[in-house]
């Protein structure tokens, strides 16, 4: 009795499943979201991955979704753990995504060969692989806005006027505190090629993953007394990095990389790091129309994820990738005249996205961040670097937007490009 | 009733030493082979894939801890790190030993790479030649283990797992110079343009029947190229082969003359086991089968990987998890705790929110991760409490009771 009962019970749910997934697919686009909400870097993943499903949800609350398609967002905690990443990765393709945004920079390096398989966009804001910005090599991969080495080459323009000319950073010495990985070295070359170019000293000191251990380095620091810091650090590392900094006085040298430069970074010395600058290519901070909208028809409806995170600078930037993911989909569905965009057509809707000023301001965000155009060669969209400073309770924007050295940068990006395209057996497509 | 061993009756000296008692272990061992081999591919999706490349790693390696720690009484902290250096010789092999040509200035990401030897294009010879530069790296960490025992050993390969994950960053040669560190397995395939000249009804790796031309290749290793079902077969004809290659050693003399340097080593030598030549075996064995398992990470597994990252300490604590748990000096144990610490995780993390769905909750991803973390760390305690002896007794136990039921006296 029991058994066929069971039986029973099971084959309905089974139906009833398959009949709603598949009305549920009619209408609805998926994203994958990774995230981490817990390990060592859980402070940072966590607004982050807030950002991002809110903004979905806000699309959904407000105007029904994308063109009338609704969002759904799946979130997968994989502990900042490319292995567990890749999992997720395995266990959210069979559900159809076009985009994926890694957030990490080891495993995009894992997912874009893959990815570009699978017919899956992966979009890397702000980190990942610099080289992947050329798309004749790399057509699935996208870092828009800007990339490290750009934001590098930005800091030296910035370091440049602040000592009163390029001419004046040579002979200065220069440190770079980085985390030992993928994603801390990637700078690496650009400050190499600038500072043969320009003249300055670049010394490297590496921090282990997960990074509170840096008596050593800081001991160098101290000994080495340079006219600048770079800190490429992430978690903890920033955290600590800032304290050690202050206790020598030389908060105020220091630049951090922009995932350097989070509120989550200075909170637990906020007064001692009054005067550290940071990258950044958004606005921090809820003074824009957009958070009024968030607060009405996200928090207010109770669909939200984490109110205290909304306005941080994590967050608005989990928020960027959010939007340019729903924008490339809203192109891609005016261009093709689709409901339901697939990962061709979302890929087409990324090499195509034109952010400009007056989509900014109506998206609610205006001044937040400069236009953003992508081409089919140029996957970065040139976004300008600002800094901002830490004023002891905001982030405060205090520079124009810096222009990257793309006449530098742009030859090493192709260069590199190349180079991956010889090995890999890959042939350019023409732009 | 059907698990016992009436009627089987062994006349020979070899039938009463083979590796199975009773013949229902023989059939029950050839039926998951088999299985595993025949039945997986009909409907294994690429997720189910992947989770199974990450078992296959994690018995492999799990077998290597266990015969050092299991058998010979070498507690052992560097897996993950023999396992890497397993993951960079198959590289370097594979590639060719390249170095950098040129005139030996900066290096630039056009700077050209002049491979030393001819790559290695078959991914057997690769993995086999990746095992035995480990097996070397092994013996030579294992050296301390003359002098120092217990606790002091666990840190002397402690002092290694740390050598070998800095390493991984600072010999650029082993990474060919990437700014990122990082390495990507070269593509390899097998059989590569096996093709029968005529067509005939077939079936595919993934026993699809069709009519056509018969293409046998193996796209094995290569991001973007090779296919999960192709590398999970040779990541299973890996762990058979030395899954029985084990059990052999370890039923025979070496493994006793293991047994008996763990179970008490100045005894061992009084009946003339030389330590020395043991211990170091244990250290090479271990680690060629490690080093297997880290050319298994690289060539089947993730395909691309940071060397200090995808080789992390905590990777070398959950090896040395799985042969407690699945219980030491077990082949069997060593199965069950590899597929318990490599499971547990996966199967929470799909089930949680699907329970939590039943009873109309939702549950956030970190909470599942939370409540994993709890569970795992409790039931990790559970087994040690009720079964310290593993999973491995516990399957003993079970199967001593199925010979006596249904009637237990």
């Amino acid at each position: 009795m029991i058994r066929k009962l069971t039986l029973v019970l099971a084959s309905v749910t089974l139906v009833t499943s398959a009949v709603a997934v598949a009305q549920t697919q009619a209408q609805t686009q998926y994203f994958p979201v990774f995230s981490y909400r817990t390990g060592p870097y859980a402070p940072n993943g966590i607004p982050s991955a807030d950002g991002i499903v809110d903004y979905m949800a806000l699309l959904n609350e407000r105007d029904g979704g994308v063109g009338g398609v609704k969002l759904v967002t799946e979130e997968c905690e994989f502990g900042y753990n490319t292995k567990r990443g890749v999992e997720c990765y395995e266990r959210l393709k069979s559900k159809g995504p076009v985009i994926v945004m890694p957030y990490s920079t080891g495993l995009t390096y894992k997912l874009l060969p893959s990815a570009a398989k699978d017919k899956v966009v992966v979009l890397t804001v702000g980190y990942g692989r610099t080289d992947a910005s050329d798309g004749r090599v790399f057509p699935w991969a996208f870092t828009t806005p800007t990339t490290y080495w750009s934001q590098a080459s930005a800091f030296v323009k910035y370091m440049g006027a602040q000592s009163g000319g390029m001419k004046r950073l040579k002979g200065k010495k220069i440190a770079l505190i980085y985390h030992n990985s993928a994603y801390g070295k990637e700078p690496i070359p650009t400050l190499q090629t600038l500072a043969k170019r320009l003249g300055f000293k670049l010394t490297l000191l590496a921090v282990d993953h997960p990074g509170q251990e840096q008596k050593a380095t800081w001991l160098k620091i101290r000994r080495l007394r340079p006219n600048y810091i770079l800190l490429w650090g992430w978690g903890v590392m920033n955290q600590v990095a800032i304290k050690e900094a202050a206790n020598i006085g030389m908060v105020k040298r220091m630049i951090g990389v922009w995932w350097s430069g989070a509120e989550q970074d200075v909170a637990p010395s906020p007064k001692a790091a009054i005067g550290y600058r940071a990258g950044t290519f958004h606005a921090a901070g809820r003074d824009f129309p957009i958070f009024k909208d968030i607060d009405k028809y996200v928090y207010g409806r109770g669909k939200g994820t984490n109110k205290s995170s909304v306005g941080q600078i994590l967050y608005n930037r989990g928020m960027v990738n959010a939007i340019f993911a729903t924008e490339a989909m809203r192109g891609a569905q005016k261009k093709f005249g689709v409901k339901r965009v697939n990962g061709d057509q979302m890929r087409w809707g990324m090499e195509n996205l034109n952010i400009t000023a007056a989509r900014w301001t109506a998206m609610g965000l205006k001044g937040f961040m400069a236009p953003i155009k992508n081409t089919c060669a140029d996957h970065e969209g040139n976004g300008p670097v600002m800094i901002q400073r830490w004023n002891g309770k905001v982030w405060k924007i205090i520079s124009k937007p810096i222009s990257p050295m793309q006449n530098v940068i742009r030859p090493m990006i192709e260069a590199s490009a190349a180079a991956f395209a010889k090995k890999n057996g890959i042939t350019p497509r023409k732009c | 009733m059907f698990y016992r061993e009436a009627g089987q009756f062994s006349t020979t000296y070899s039938q009463d030493q083979g590796i199975w008692s009773i013949k229902q272990d023989k059939w029950a061992t050839f039926a998951i082979i088999g299985f595993a081999f025949f039945i997986i591919p009909l409907f294994a999706s690429p997720y189910l894939l992947t989770v199974l490349l990450q078992l296959l790693v994690g018995c492999m390696a799990a077998l290597a801890l266990n015969i050092l720690t299991g058998y010979c009484g070498q507690i052992s902290l560097g897996t993950a790190g023999f396992m890497g250096v397993g993951a960079f010789a198959g590289y370097k092999f594979a590639t060719g030993m390249r170095v950098l040509g040129g005139d030996g200035g900066a290096v630039t990401a056009a700077t050209e790479l002049v491979p030393m030897i001819p790559a290695v294009e078959n991914i057997f010879v690769a993995i086999l030649l990746a095992g035995a530069v480990t097996a070397a790296f092994g013996i030579l960490f294992g050296l301390p283990s003359l002098r120092i025992k217990g606790f002091y050993l666990a840190v002397a390969t402690l002092a290694a797992q740390f050598f070998f994950q800095w390493s991984f960053i600072r010999f650029e040669w082993l990474y060919d110079y990437a700014s990122s560190s990082t390495i990507q397995a070269p593509r390899l395939s097998l059989m590569d343009g096996w093709v029968l000249p005529f067509k005939v009804p077939w079936f595919t790796w993934d026993l699809q029947f069709f009519w056509g031309t018969v293409d046998f290749t193996m796209k094995v290793s290569g991001p973007g190229y090779a296919d999960k079902l192709h590398q999970y077969l040779i990541g299973l004809i890996f762990v058979v082969l030395f899954g029985f290659i084990a059990k052999n050693l370890m039923r025979g003399r070496i493994g006793r003359s293991f047994m008996a340097i763990r179970d008490m080593d100045i005894a061992a030598e009084l009946i003339g086991i030389r330590p020395l030549r043991t211990k170091l075996l244990a250290f090479g064995i271990s680690s060629f089968m490690a080093g297997i398992a880290g050319a298994m990470t690289l060539f089947l597994y993730l395909e691309a990987l940071e060397g200090a990252e995808a080789f992390f300490i905590l990777d070398s604590f959950l090896f040395l998890f799985m042969v407690i748990i699945g219980g030491l000096g077990s082949i069997m144990g060593t199965y069950l705790g590899a597929a318990f610490i490599t499971l547990l995780p996966i199967f929470m993390v799909n089930f949680l929110p699907w329970a939590g769905g039943l009873v109309g909750m939702s549950i956030n991803t970190a909470t599942v991760e939370h409540i994993q973390l709890m569970v795992f760390g409790g039931l990790i305690i559970f087994f040690l409490i009720v079964e310290p002896l593993g999973l491995a007794r516990l399957w003993q136990i079970s199967k001593e009771k199925l010979r006596q039921w249904p009637f237990p006296y």
